[in-house]
């Protein structure tokens, strides 16, 4: 009578302290150049070497520029941090993938690309967006520095269990609705503090016919609801994904590890403290109005008239909508945009650009957006080329850059100009968040597609 | 920063705002810093309500108010909400700040002050307000936080009050350990999991 999260937190705890919390064994930490500074000069001030150094990988991925990698960043803050975290690396003995090797990218995008994130483990990041890695059938959650510190140490957190809940998504999607508008819909249902305190399992017919990249878009969104993290049993797509991946298992030992992964799954029985179910049918392509992620609608939808109908407060719903530009109760199909990004740890994965490319195919940038495209990683960007997606971008006017989280948050120079609109695949529309006073969108890579094509809000089943 | 805590009796420095949010603690800016040295963080505690942007000192904001002094900052209900940057509690600690008292503290903040040794008491809404009162009509009203007991006295009125703190945190600030030495403490019982796991 065991749910999934259970049978994996299970095997991992090391002791349960009395009176406190859990201490859980650690199978892999990522560290990025952001987060990991403060860690490691505790460790120095300690005296203390990393435990199991082989389990630790780390890449800058925030400060990256995406053009001329090859050259010194300019950026003095971003330099120091991305060059702290090599000297760290090097210092410690854990492997690092530096800015412009063929293995860097996102963080959340690499682990699983290169097999690093495997069914049944524990993963960590200083980052909230680690639920991404849940994708593969693991517990993957974000954590503060201090947390980082610990597992640097001596591979083990201490934790307190979270609550678990089960989303169940049954039907069949709509020809051009994605994992992302999946995602986008749940948000705007949970409201973006509906599952805080809560693991989430998504499962149902939609989740088990979604790629291994949907998957990945999926549970890499569960913090915009406020979950700690959300995880898919592993089956056959997870297998297939992983297969040959450069650290997953080989020969016999594969035989074996796909023999326990088959075992990770919840019970029939088994009880989550909270269960939700969702019909496809209502799912169609999504975009937000406002400056939370819970903020959305369907394309053909208006913005709801009131804070009630929104399901946000008064105060917040008027000030977001203020902040945007937009009325209550508006339509925003045919609004004018002025940028699109492609890209980030939500949706910056190959099938991301094949459905952008699916769509601008014979097609032509409009002449006044400006346009990002910037694949997840090297790995990603290699197999574009590969596909010759790059020659379709190409010729429809657009190009693409080098690998990072970009205007994501824009911490590097790919900033939106205030006022501007940015249509965007990404997973936050916080005020300022791709540069200060700039007005975000989120969507999907179709629904970004077609906006980059006719400069305006469009609905991508119209182009298909 | 690791001191042992066990009774600690000081004045108090009081901030009667609710809602006071880790934005306000330590602005967002100072997140691109790549240390963790404690002055830094401490000199920039509530940045923007203590300095002006020429970086000169907001005279009547209560840090730079010579009548008010010590190790226990006094706050209103809510401290520490929003974004769960540990900077905060850096700051906090940095400043030289022991203890805090509110009558609601945010989730992430209240361990992040507790793993940097900084003790959050929770406090009763009745209790807190007399708290204030005592410290505006006499600045140099001490209190007393009682580890091993669990309580806290406001000693200008005799009144007491229980908090709560989990028996594994209380052992770690009594003998001045935090969470990475009692992990390396456990090492053994990682290494056994690791056996019985591989
Ligand atoms: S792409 Fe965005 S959300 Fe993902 S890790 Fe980078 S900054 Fe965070």
């Amino acid at each position: 009578m065991k749910t999934l999260f259970d049978k994996i937190w299970d095997r991992h705890v090391v002791q349960q302290v009395a009176d406190g919390p859990t201490q859980l064994y650690i199978d892999r930490l990522y560290c990025h150049e952001v987060t990991s500074p403060q860690a490691f000069e505790g460790m120095r001030a300690r005296g203390l070497r990393c435990l199991r150094p082989a389990q630790i990988f780390c890449m800058p991925d925030h400060n990256t520029p995406t053009h001329d990698q090859d050259k010194p960043i300019q950026d003095p803050v971003s330099a120091r941090q991305v060059a702290a975290l090599e000297q760290n690396a090097r210092d410690f003995g854990l492997t690092h993938y530096g800015m412009f090797s063929p293995d860097n990218g996102i963080i959340h995008v690499v682990g699983p690309e290169k097999g690093l994130s495997l069914p049944g483990m524990t993963i960590v990041c200083g980052d909230s967006h680690t639920s991404t890695h849940g994708a593969m059938g693991a517990v993957a959650f974000g954590i503060g520095t201090s947390e980082v510190e610990m597992v640097l140490a001596s591979q083990c957190i201490l934790q307190q269990k979270p609550k678990s809940m089960r989303i169940r998504i049954e039907g069949r999607l709509q020809q051009g609705v994605t994992a992302k508008d999946v995602a986008l819909y749940l948000m705007s249902q949970l409201t973006t503090s509906g599952a805080t305190g809560y693991f989430v399992e998504y499962s149902g017919e939609v989740v088990r016919s979604l790629s291994m990249e949907g998957r990945l878009t999926l549970c890499n969104l569960s913090i915009e609801m406020g979950a700690r993290g959300g995880f898919i049993a592993p089956d056959e797509v997870t297998f297939e994904y992983l297969k040959d991946k450069e650290y997953a298992p080989k020969g016999d030992d594969w035989t074996k590890a796909v023999a326990y992964w088959k075992t990770l799954q919840s019970d029939p029985d088994a009880v989550f403290d909270r269960e939700m179910v969702f019909d496809a049918k209502d799912i169609e392509p999504r975009i937000t109005y406002g400056t939370n992620p819970g903020m959305g609608i369907g394309i053909t939808e208006p913005i709801p008239q009131t804070a009630a109908q929104a399901k946000a407060p008064e105060q917040g719903f008027r000030k977001a909508l203020d902040y945007m530009g937009f009325n209550a109760g508006e339509r925003l199909l045919g609004k004018k945009i002025d940028y699109v990004f492609l890209g980030a740890c939500t949706n910056g994965r190959i099938e991301d650009f094949r459905a952008f490319a699916s769509i601008v195919r014979g097609r032509k940038k409009a002449p006044d957006v400006v346009a990002w495209l910037v694949p997840g990683s090297w790995a990603v960007d290699r197999q574009i080329r590969e596909e010759r997606l790059d020659q379709v971008l190409q010729a429809a006017g657009f190009e693409i850059r080098q690998p990072g989280c970009s205007a994501c948050l824009a911490m590097n120079d790919d900033k939106v100009p205030a006022g501007k609109y940015a249509v965007s695949t990404s997973n936050r529309n916080f005020e300022g968040r791709q540069g200060p006073g700039s007005r975000t969108i989120l969507c999907s890579p179709l629904v970004a597609a077609a906006a980059a094509v006719t400069g305006v809000i469009t609905d991508p089943r119209t182009l298909l | 920063m690791k001191q042992k805590f066990n009774v600690i009796t000081s004045t108090c420095v009081p901030l009667p705002l609710e809602n006071v949010d880790t934005d306000q603690i330590i602005p967002a800016r100072f997140l691109k810093a790549t240390t963790r040295e404690e002055s830094f963080f401490g000199d920039n505690l509530f940045r923007d309500w203590r300095y002006r942007a020429d970086g000169s000192p907001v005279e009547d904001f209560v840090l730079n108010d010579p009548t008010y002094s010590g190790c226990i900052l006094v706050a209103g209900k809510n401290f520490g909400s929003g974004s769960s940057r540990e900077h905060a509690a850096w700051a906090i600690a940095g400043y030289g700040f022991r203890v805090v008292i509110s009558s609601f503290f945010a989730d992430i903040h209240k361990n992040n002050e507790l793993n940097n040794f900084v003790l959050p008491v929770q406090v009763s809404d009745d209790f807190l307000e007399e708290l204030f009162q005592s410290i505006s009509s006499n600045p140099a009203t001490e209190v007393e936080v009682d580890l091993p007991l669990q309580t806290v006295t406001n000693k200008a009125t005799g009144r007491r009050e229980q908090f709560d703190i989990n028996g594994y945190k209380k052992h770690c600030l009594m003998n001045g350990l935090d969470d990475i030495d009692f992990l390396l403490e456990n090492k053994e019982k990682i290494e056994q999991w690791e056996q019985l796991n591989r």
